[in-house]
């Protein structure tokens, strides 16, 4: 460890140092691996014991521990010592400025790609072999997008710790699909309904845990998750218990086009475009884009307002909060219902694109997963969140592309099965290599003067 | 000296404070004048921040009264005491670390809808210059000092007309301690603000207040003028032992 210490005082890197700390590892290495790996007792045809000679072996895997060690004591140590030391307090407004320059273009150039991904994918796979990816990752991806970006109002802005959110896309989803099928109403009337309703589903949720903050909300939020769960599977006549609700009407294109294969007005029909589910697809890709974005943009409006800005105060310091005269209640549920409205919008649209819903699919672990999003991507982040949730979703959707592995690990390996330990191997790694989230630098809401000046070079004379 | 007798502006009567069944405050009384500097000085433990928290009503007093311009507040819940521009700034400053400076200075004026920021925000600068430099630093990266600045201007941005602080000096180099109290004298001095200071360097406290009052064990002991309580011999083995900080 002492070279360690050591190499933090040096600016450059020191390869000699390195060399022998390198070298010295790797003896230990061998002088320890030889008896333990270099030397196999077995049993031969007569049944004797004898000693296999692997000492080969032993001295390749020590190689590889000294040069492991070699790489470390050379470049990742110094990097870290390196990034250790250079100050972070010190802020310019011009950094700020670059810092939200590059937010800006990251952001557009992730928003084009977006809305050009399906034209790309059917580009490259035909219409057919486009859905996997368009539905499969995209659509999936945005779902939890957008239900991340809307667990970040809560957990992320107001320091809400909500474990049970699955519960308001629970309601979202149950929303559309009884008042669909038994008002016949479109899925356009019905968003801002499920939304309407999950709101007020959250301000219900609100009102108990007002006074509670950290561990103990996250277990009454829990368990609120679950007893809208357990409701769902148990008030059969309501919901249809475990079985769920199946033959949810599809999103028609405002009522002009349907996709709906026997309906006269069918999209590919109506555009002589061969038979496909393929368009439904594209037009649910966009349309949950569209809701995301709506997310993304009214949550970015809103920290700019007050009400945003006391979300964020609330997250920092309660105490503070009340003696600034903000009323703290009003804010949490503010956060609350604005959090499960998007939760609520994201559920009614899973329930169209699904077709079919049950208490299955809002178990605990998908309010685990879309906390780990929100918790991961950086709290408050909206690109961290995003970039979280490709990671996390496409990620756990790509191991089902790993068959070769079959071949690796034998005909009964099912990468799959791997999701959840890959899962926790992930968080694990990211929590100990940048433990406040891929994106935890908070992006500040107002730099004085600009309002007045538009130009970065009039910023000086702007001082009054 | 200022109008000390002109009607008071806070009046505390025969409060008493419990944490459960712990009492901390056993009947105070207090009167605050308008355009007063009043300090409260005691020692650890003596009931002084339970004062200032019990006036912003969190925790709220079980007994007794206090009158704020007139209004009863015993019983009215924090943010709404705050909105009658009775700005306070808490003991260990509590600042937003990761807001800017900017940005907590924003949360103060909030009461107002940001009304008279701009305005408000010059004089901030001019009485605390070092806050303009560190306009965009996130307030968790600011000394001690620059925090407690930061404390006292994010509360005077809700344009007060009771200014409450809780022990400014805590924690503080003696140099930074000046100008934190320079900057409260000037404050009474120009806007005429009152103050109500809980302190336990009592000798800067009192050499700045116009009044000041003793707490012992949640009771009030001892009240006077600042001068008065400095050359009391009982405050001073109390308080003072060791002379001048």
């Amino acid at each position: 460890m002492s070279s360690v210490v050591k190499s933090k005082d040096r600016a450059g890197i020191d390869f000699g140092r390195a060399l022998k700390d390198g070298v010295i590892i790797g003896i230990i290495a061998f002088a320890l691996l030889g008896p333990l790996v270099g030397l196999k007792t077995d049993q031969n045809m007569a049944n004797e014991l004898i000693l296999q000679n692997r000492l080969g072996l032993a001295a390749i895997l020590s190689v590889i521990v000294g040069v492991g060690r070699f790489l470390l004591s050379a470049f990742v140590y110094p990097w870290i010592a390196a990034r250790g030391n250079r100050s972070k307090a010190a802020v310019t407004l011009a950094e700020l400025e670059a810092r939200a320059r590059v937010t800006r273009g990251l952001s557009i150039t992730g928003l084009i790609f977006l809305f050009v991904y399906p034209i790309l994918i059917i580009s490259l796979f035909g219409v057919q072999g486009s859905i996997k990816w368009v539905d499969n990752y995209g659509v999936q991806i945005l779902i939890y997008v957008m239900l991340g970006w809307g667990l970040n109002i809560v957990i992320g802005l107001a320091g809400l710790l909500d474990l049970g959110y699955v519960a308001f896309y629970a309601v979202g989803a149950y929303s559309y699909a009884l008042l669909a099928i038994n008002f016949h109403l479109s899925f356009w009337v019905l968003l801002p309904v499920a939304g309407i309703l999950a709101a007020f589903w959250g301000i219900i949720l609100g009102f108990p845990v007002l006074r509670l903050r950290g561990d103990y909300l996250a277990i009454v939020t829990l368990a609120f998750g679950e007893i809208i769960r357990l409701v769902l599977i148990n008030w059969k006549d309501f919901s249809g218990g475990s079985a769920g609700i199946s033959s949810i009407p599809k999103v028609t294109m405002f009522g002009i086009y349907s996709f709906d294969v026997s309906a006269p007005n069918n999209f590919a029909k109506a555009f002589h475009l061969a038979a496909s589910s393929a368009y439904y697809k594209v037009f649910l890709y966009y349309l949950i884009l569209l809701l995301a974005l709506l997310t993304a943009f009214i949550t970015i409006r809103l920290r700019r307002l007050p009400i945003g800005r006391a979300w964020e105060a609330l997250r920092e310091d309660e105490v503070a909060c009340r003696s600034l005269g903000i009323n703290t209640t009003n804010t949490k549920l503010t956060a609350f219902a604005i959090g499960a409205m998007f939760g609520g919008f994201a559920g009614s649209f899973f329930a169209a694109r699904q077709g079919f819903v049950s208490p299955e699919s809002f178990i605990f672990m998908e309010s685990a997963v879309i906390v780990a999003i929100v918790v991961l991507g950086g709290m408050g982040s909206m690109i961290g969140v995003a970039l979280a949730a490709v990671a996390m979703i496409g990620g756990t959707e790509l191991l089902r592309e790993l068959d070769f592995l079959k071949l690796v690990f034998g005909k009964d390996f099912n990468p799959d099965q791997y999701r959840m330990l890959l899962f926790g191997l992930a968080m694990v790694i990211i929590m100990v290599w940048k433990p406040r989230g891929f994106v935890s630098a908070r992006q500040p809401t107002a730099f004085l003067f600009k309002r007045k000046t538009v130009s970065g070079d009039l910023v000086k004379e702007g001082h009054g | 000296m200022s109008a000390t007798d002109t009607k008071p502006l806070l009046t505390v009567r025969g409060v008493k404070t419990y944490y459960g069944n712990i009492i901390a405050l056993k009947g105070v009384d207090i009167d605050v004048h308008q355009g007063e500097i009043v300090t409260l000085i005691g020692a650890n433990g003596a009931g002084k921040s339970t004062l200032m928290m019990t006036i912003c009503g969190n925790p709220r007093a079980r007994e007794g009264s206090i009158v704020y311009d007139g209004e009863d507040i015993t019983r009215l819940p924090t943010h709404e005491i705050a909105r009658l521009r009775i700005a306070q700034s808490p003991e260990g400053r509590r600042i937003f670390p990761r807001m800017t400076v900017l940005e907590n200075l924003q949360m103060g004026a909030s009461i107002d809808g940001m009304e008279f920021f701009d305005t408000d925000i010059q004089y901030m600068f001019d009485l605390f210059p070092r806050l303009k430099e560190r306009l965009h630093q996130r307030g968790g990266t600011l000394s001690g000092g620059e925090q407690q600045m930061l404390a006292i201007a994010r509360a005077l941005m809700a344009r007060p007309k009771l200014l409450m602080l809780d022990e400014p000096s805590l924690g503080l180099a003696p140099l930074i301690v000046k100008q934190i109290f320079d900057a409260i004298r000037e404050l009474n001095r120009r806007d005429g603000l009152t103050v109500f200071l809980v302190e336990q360097n009592a000798f800067h406290a009192l050499k700045l207040a116009h009044r000041g009052y003793v707490m012992v064990n949640g009771v009030i002991t001892m009240s006077g003028s600042g001068r008065e309580l400095l050359e009391n011999p009982e405050v001073r083995a109390a308080y003072l032992e060791g002379g001048a900080h």
